[in-house]
């Protein structure tokens, strides 16, 4: 099936090998291990699991980036679920990451535990069968995604306009990653060498949404697919361009990503959503970063149907989720991490999420566990 | 919203790891002091009248009740067989207990109840003993089973985390986490192109041949179950004191399967398994052990995977590029019922 193809042990420690060698030609360029960051939480995953972060390590720096979007949901939103979760007749669908996040005071899955109803799903369409199933239930879909995830709940929008469900809304917290990226870009804090682009994100907005990243911040960047050899591939394109001084936005995974972007994709999105202001754990408020459901499609708005009453929100103490999505600093320097941060115990999302950094830290690096 | 209350059950207390183990450390043992539970193996092993009797139970509450290569009935008997047989018992009599719900299909309760008795007869055991009780309407989802097993063990068998020695080598049956897959993929409505069916079956012939033939090799036996292989491992090495240095390479893993969880997010390594089990084994013996399980058809694609290291407890995976990486308990199963 699929994968297969692309991974070939023997030539995949060959190109190692010179992505190794490469580093260090570019460190002694720069005077310090290239500072990588990957943008997307699949690629902070895959860099973990492959062995590949571990490899590198002694030459490359791999910062994680704010591409996990459980990771940069705000605690303001995860108590909003909570909240909704508690309302009468109401069942909160959402993808499993979520329940496990602990807002302010609780945790979707501790509210399932003491009765409320939550459902973990896999593919958005799921919610709009279970709307139909139960019809004295009202369904909130918890939208929580980038550009990615943002077409396939258009078309739960439009099914429901289609089939007029009135017993079905989504909470949209969707998320686009250029406006946070160039956030990123304009903090005088942030010193990153090169950027890893998210190759889902990009196959729907296209590489061309991208170019700013060279033009106007002087920073290579490349956008990578998920597999060993094209995480490597683009590594090696970004060591190139540091060592030529030459910033470019390469599309390194031309097999799936266009120069244009998935056009019906991003005609889903325009049909369906309005760009607007989100809050962001870490970034905080960032203007045009967030997707909201259309006027049109108002009635499927859950932000719209239902008002819930929240207490004053509190980001655990200690926690540092924020400065790790901005690359601000490793997992392995939050002080919380494997101590009071642990899977089974979760402080914040990164650890939680499939995606986030300290859950790839923890289950799979070689730090040194306290 | 209410106050914050960590004193509630999670599902996650029921996947098989981390919160598992925290339940049966700081609830469970708190009450039940017995040296057996205390050993946390899959059965108990005693002594009743100087012949050694292995009983175990589990509980089955799979969803949904029929899946590709399998249902709640066949999981139900292979897996009480399966908890005795990597105990190194013979299973010889099992009970079965029934919990029902109101409005339930009778039909597909005889469709459960004689596909476990195709399971028993395949793995030579008997159903002894029962209960059946029925709740009222969404009470229960439609089936839940308990069975109950004993078996006797041979006065030779000599297994445990005692045994194991820096040198001993991990050895694994067959193909990983296709339970899990199938089991997702019916419960969410993928479709494989109906390749990936769940392993399910009965592991007692395969290892009383083995054991038959070279007991002294296995120092140790697991099946691997929720949790899948790198929950046991780790478990292993925490309960030996041993590390455990796998191979990635060497991980016997179907390329749909690989795909399947790549597409889903998920690691086979963590997957479930109902036919698969993990041996630690003497490596004198290795080589005579794999031709033993290549000769059935339930362990043709047994392989070495690793090796017992001096340690204290970690399991690391080196992975194709050279890499290493920790591997732990389950924490947070995107999969609760599962079996």
């Amino acid at each position: 099936m699929m994968g297969d193809k692309l991974s070939n042990p023997a030539m995949e420690k060959k190109i190692l090998s010179k992505v190794i060698e490469q580093a260090e030609r570019v460190a002694n360029h720069l005077g310090h291990r290239p500072v990588l960051m990957e943008v997307c939480g699949t690629h902070t995953v895959a860099l973990s699991r492959s062995g590949l972060r571990d490899r590198l390590r002694a030459v490359i720096e791999l910062r994680s980036g704010p591409g996990c979007p459980v990771c940069v949901t705000a605690v303001e939103d995860l108590d909003r679920m909570i909240a909704l979760s508690q309302l009468p007749k109401v069942m909160i669908v959402t993808f499993g990451d979520m329940v496990r996040v602990p807002g302010s005071m609780s945790s979707l899955e501790k509210e399932r535990a003491r009765g409320a109803e939550v459902r973990v799903i896999y593919s958005p369409l799921e919610a709009i069968e279970l709307a139909k199933a139960y019809p004295d239930r009202e369904i909130i879909l918890i939208g929580v995604g980038f550009e990615t995830t943002a077409p396939l709940i258009g078309i739960c929008i439009k099914d429901a306009y289609q089939y007029h469900l009135t017993n079905f809304s989504i909470l949209s917290l969707h998320k686009r990653v250029q406006p946070a990226l160039q956030n990123l870009l304009e903090d005088l804090e942030f010193s990153v060498d090169g950027l890893i682009l998210p190759g889902h994100v990009c196959a729907i907005e296209g590489c061309q949404a991208y170019n700013f990243i060279a033009k106007d911040y002087e920073i290579p960047a490349v956008v990578t697919g998920f597999e060993s050899l094209d995480m490597m591939g683009s590594i090696f394109i970004l060591l190139e361009m540091l060592e030529k001084r030459a910033p470019q936005v390469i599309n390194g995974y031309t097999r799936v990503v266009k120069e244009e972007g998935n056009i019906k994709a991003q005609r889903m999105i325009k049909t369906c959503f309005n760009k607007g202001g989100a809050i962001w754990r870490g970034l905080g408020f960032i203007s045009d970063s967030g997707l909201s459901i259309k006027e049109k499609y108002s009635d499927y708005d859950a932000g719209r149907k239902f008002s819930v009453k929240m207490s004053q929100t509190q980001i655990p103490k200690g926690c540092c989720c924020g400065d790790l999505m901005k690359g601000k600093m490793m997992p392995q320097q939050c002080p919380l991490l494997g101590t009071h941060c642990t899977p089974t115990n979760p402080v914040g999302p990164c650890m939680v999420s499939s995606e986030g950094p300290c859950g790839a830290y923890y289950l799979y690096e070689h730090y040194n566990r306290k | 919203m209410k106050q914050q209350n960590d004193d509630v059950i999670l599902l996650a207390h029921g996947d098989g790891g981390a919160l598992t183990s925290e339940l049966i450390d700081n609830l469970f043992q708190k009450y039940f002091t017995s040296d057996f539970i205390r050993s946390q193996t899959d059965a108990a092993i005693f002594k009743a009248n100087s012949k050694r009797l292995a009983l175990t139970t589990d509980s089955f509450v799979v969803n949904p009740l029929f899946f590709p290569g399998g249902d709640i009935g066949k999981l139900a008997v292979c897996g009480t067989v399966n908890d005795l047989a990597v105990s190194g018992a013979h299973p010889v009599y099992l009970a079965a207990s029934f919990i029902i719900e109101e409005g339930f299909e009778r039909t597909m309760l005889e469709k459960v109840v004689s596909s476990m008795a195709a399971s028993c007869n395949e793995a030579g055991v008997e159903i002894v003993a029962g209960d059946t009780k029925v709740v009222e309407r969404d009470h229960l989802d439609k089936l839940f089973i308990t069975t109950t097993g004993v078996g006797w063990v041979s006065p030779e068998i000599d297994m445990g985390y005692h045994r194991i020695l820096p040198g001993d080598l991990i050895v694994v049956n067959g193909n990983l986490g296709e339970h899990g897959i199938a089991v997702m993929g019916q419960r969410h409505g993928f479709d494989f192109d109906n390749q990936i069916i769940s392993d399910c079956a009965p592991l007692n012939i395969i290892i009383k041949n083995l054991l038959q033939q070279c007991s002294g090799g296995v120092k140790l036996m697991r099946d691997l179950t929720r949790g899948g292989f790198a929950t046991a491992t780790k478990e292993i090495a925490m309960s030996s004191g041993r590390d455990v240095w796998l191979k990635e390479d060497h991980m016997p893993i179907a390329p749909v399967v690989q795909g399947a969880a790549r597409m889903l997010g998920l690691d086979p390594l963590y997957l479930a398994n109902e036919g698969k089990f993990l041996m630690i084994v003497d490596p004198k013996e290795a080589d005579t052990i794999l031709e033993i399980l290549h000769h059935d058809s339930l362990g043709v694609n047994a392989q070495i995977v690793g090796e017992v290291k001096i340690g204290n407890g970690n399991v690391y995976l080196e992975t194709m590029l050279g890499g290493t990486k920790f591997l732990d308990l389950m924490t947070g199963s995107p999969l609760p019922r599962i079996c």
